[in-house]
């Protein structure tokens, strides 16, 4: 015997109604089976507070006067996509801003206007006869705004990878930073909290559903855009009042040298209608299984390294190719439970009644790479090879005759097998002999050697030179045998048409 | 127990720490050494029990001490506990509580910065 949504919000309405949040229901389930919980538990609430960057907000100024047609924007130097009727504008989160940078940029943005907070406006527009004004500079607070309303593409993420590097360099990333050699792995998501995991098939989640969005009642306005049901990673499009929300669930957040973004917090109620959405909802964090990934290689497909679940991961350790390495969240399971018992206190207040929703989310997948016409040079398609390299216990002398002979700038040096030790330029050479400094190679050799793949795309080789103000790197296969080289001049030939092989 | 250690250019060259080892007998354990020609600002560690006789011993040496009761502050308004602190801390300051909150034990902290630049909500500063 099921249970309809009206007949769950009657019980909301006479203070009958049993809700448990997902943390709670896995138990219930456990002791209960299925069908005790269905007819013990109505509603199940779930959460999570994680950085969401695909997000943002629709504000509308009302208009100045005399009137202008704002064409750019900037709300305490943020810029603000104008794109739309005079004084409409999209705040999204990740914009970082003009005169602070990477620290702080549009969920900062959002978060002062939830907290109360005045923001600085900026506009200019080119003047026309009904919108004659030019330039407009205001303080303004959200009780300015006509209407202020978060509108986020992609939110929630059923579950997310796990992110790792093995590289040997720390990785800054919107995972949080990924220290080099396997040392840390960083998650998010809220496991058995999580609201699409509660509900995998969308049974009761659709356009239409009435949610917990940052504090505020908000609602899911379809799936989110890279939609992936297929492989578990569901995502939604949400919209609430700016207005309404609060500033412990919207907190604007930078990652250290990858920019800014927004931390939503976002609950969904799930009526529980029948045995098999129960089942659903007492899913546990060791039946949510992901993937870690090594974010030390920078394409879009990223080796593998391994299957964790949610319970490995909230343990603090896991073990990556026979190593122990640390684990922390980059959300926050603390502010994902708050979510959760708001949402869990709202049904029980009689504040939230439930929603059936008038279209489904599809269960198709959908999610396409890029298509990209220009295609992709490598480096092998570009890097010059068979080069010159020499051996460390050669003298300074014979590797400064060796450089003038060959005519080159650098220099690798190389074991006796072939693998790359460190790398010498004319620059080492010339300072050793103005110091009148007399030995072997390796005494004067830079052994931390930045070095690339064939296979990396030629962006990767110059982001690695401009990265480490370098002017070449050896190319080495995967046993790190130097097969060539790739400089800086190589990469400009190709601006100026020549020199492609 | 943490101590700043603040030496002058003058006082620099001499081997300082291990005078006071050998006078002291304490467990002296570096954490970090920052020295250039104006002067040098080490981080050490020492045994509470020690602390008194270490720092008495490094002033004696003409050495400025600083003691690092709390060497990093949290504003906990900003803390939105989600501990990517946790797994980028090389001396384990930072742990979850069973609610899911971080919490962090200043002991351990070696002034390393790792937990600020990483910190998403800037939460954390060094404190002096």
């Amino acid at each position: 015997m099921g249970k309809t949504v009206e007949e769950i919000n009657q019980k909301i309405r006479d203070g009958s109604v049993h809700v448990v949040t997902a943390e709670e229901m896995t138990a219930i389930v456990e002791t209960l089976g299925p069908e005790g919980a269905a007819k013990e538990v109505d509603v199940v609430t779930t959460g999570t507070f994680g950085a969401m960057c695909s997000s943002g907000a629709i504000l509308n100024f009302g208009h100045a006067d005399p009137p202008i047609k704002m064409q750019k924007l900037r709300l305490n130097d943020v810029e603000a996509y104008t794109g739309l009727a005079a004084v409409d504008a999209y705040i999204g989160a990740t914009q970082v801003s003009e005169s602070r940078g990477m620290e702080y940029g549009g969920g900062h943005v959002i978060e002062e206007l939830v907290s109360g907070k005045s923001v600085v406006l900026r506009t200019t527009g080119s003047g026309t006869d009904c919108y004659p004004l030019k330039n407009v500079e205001t303080m303004l607070t959200i009780e300015d705004l006509n209407q202020a309303i978060m509108i986020n593409p992609r939110n929630a993420y059923q579950r997310y990878n796990a992110a790792t590097n093995t590289s040997d360099q720390t990785m800054h990333t919107y995972m949080g930073p990924l220290l080099p050699d396997l040392g840390n792995v960083i998650y998010t998501g809220s496991g058995a909290l999580s609201p699409l995991s509660n509900d995998p098939t969308y049974a009761t989640i659709g356009m239409g559903t009435r949610i917990f969005l940052c504090g505020a009642q908000g609602y899911i306005i379809g799936e989110g855009t890279q939609h992936d049901p297929k492989n578990n990673m569901g995502t939604l499009m949400v919209k609430g009042n700016l207005k309404e929300m609060n500033s412990e669930f919207v907190k604007g957040a930078s990652f250290h040298k990858y920019g800014t973004t927004l931390y939503v917090g976002l609950g969904i109620p799930i009526p529980i209608l029948n045995e098999d959405i129960a089942l659903c909802t007492g899913i546990s964090d060791a039946e949510i299984k992901t993937e870690v990934l090594d974010y030390g290689v920078q394409r879009r497909e990223k080796p593998v390294l391994g299957e964790v679940t949610y319970e490995e991961l909230k343990s603090g350790c896991i073990e990556i190719n026979g190593k122990e390495v640390r684990t922390s969240a980059i959300s926050s399971l603390y502010v994902a439970r708050k979510v959760a018992e708001s949402l869990k206190d709202w049904v029980l207040k009689g504040e939230f009644m439930l929603t059936t929703p008038i279209e489904g989310l599809s269960t198709k997948p959908r999610v396409k790479p890029m298509r990209q016409t220009g295609g992709l040079l490598l480096v092998k398609d570009v890097m010059t090879a068979g080069i010159g390299t020499i051996k460390p216990d050669i003298s300074i002398e014979e590797a400064a005759k060796r450089i003038i002979k060959g005519q080159f700038n650098h220099l690798p040096v190389v074991s006796d097998d072939g693998r790359l030790m460190g790398i010498i330029t004319t620059w080492d050479v010339s300072k050793a002999v103005a110091l009148a400094k007399r030995g072997r190679v390796e005494q004067i050799m830079t052994r931390k050697v930045v070095a690339v793949n064939p296979r990396d795309p030629i962006d990767i080789a110059a982001r690695k030179l401009e990265q480490h103000n370098i002017s070449a790197l050896p190319v080495i296969d995967a046993k790190r045998k130097v097969i060539g080289i790739i400089t800086s001049e190589d990469l400009s030939k190709l601006l100026t048409g020549g020199g492609h092989k | 127990m943490k101590i700043i250690l603040c030496f002058n250019s003058q006082i620099i060259k001499k081997p300082l720490i291990a005078e006071v080892i050998l006078e002291t007998g304490a467990l002296v354990n570096i954490n970090k050494a920052t020295i250039d020609i104006t002067g040098g600002e080490l981080i050490i560690n020492v045994p509470d029990e020690d602390a008194k006789k270490v720092i008495k011993s490094f002033k004696s040496r003409g050495v400025d001490i600083i003691t690092l009761e709390k060497p990093i502050v949290r504003t906990d308004e900003e803390c939105i506990h989600c501990g990517v602190c946790i797994s980028v801390c090389p001396t384990n300051v930072f742990r979850y509580e069973a609610d899911g909150s971080v919490s962090m034990d200043h002991k351990e902290c070696i002034q390393c910065g790792a937990c600020i630049t990483a910190c998403p909500h800037n939460a954390l500063k060094l404190s002096r």
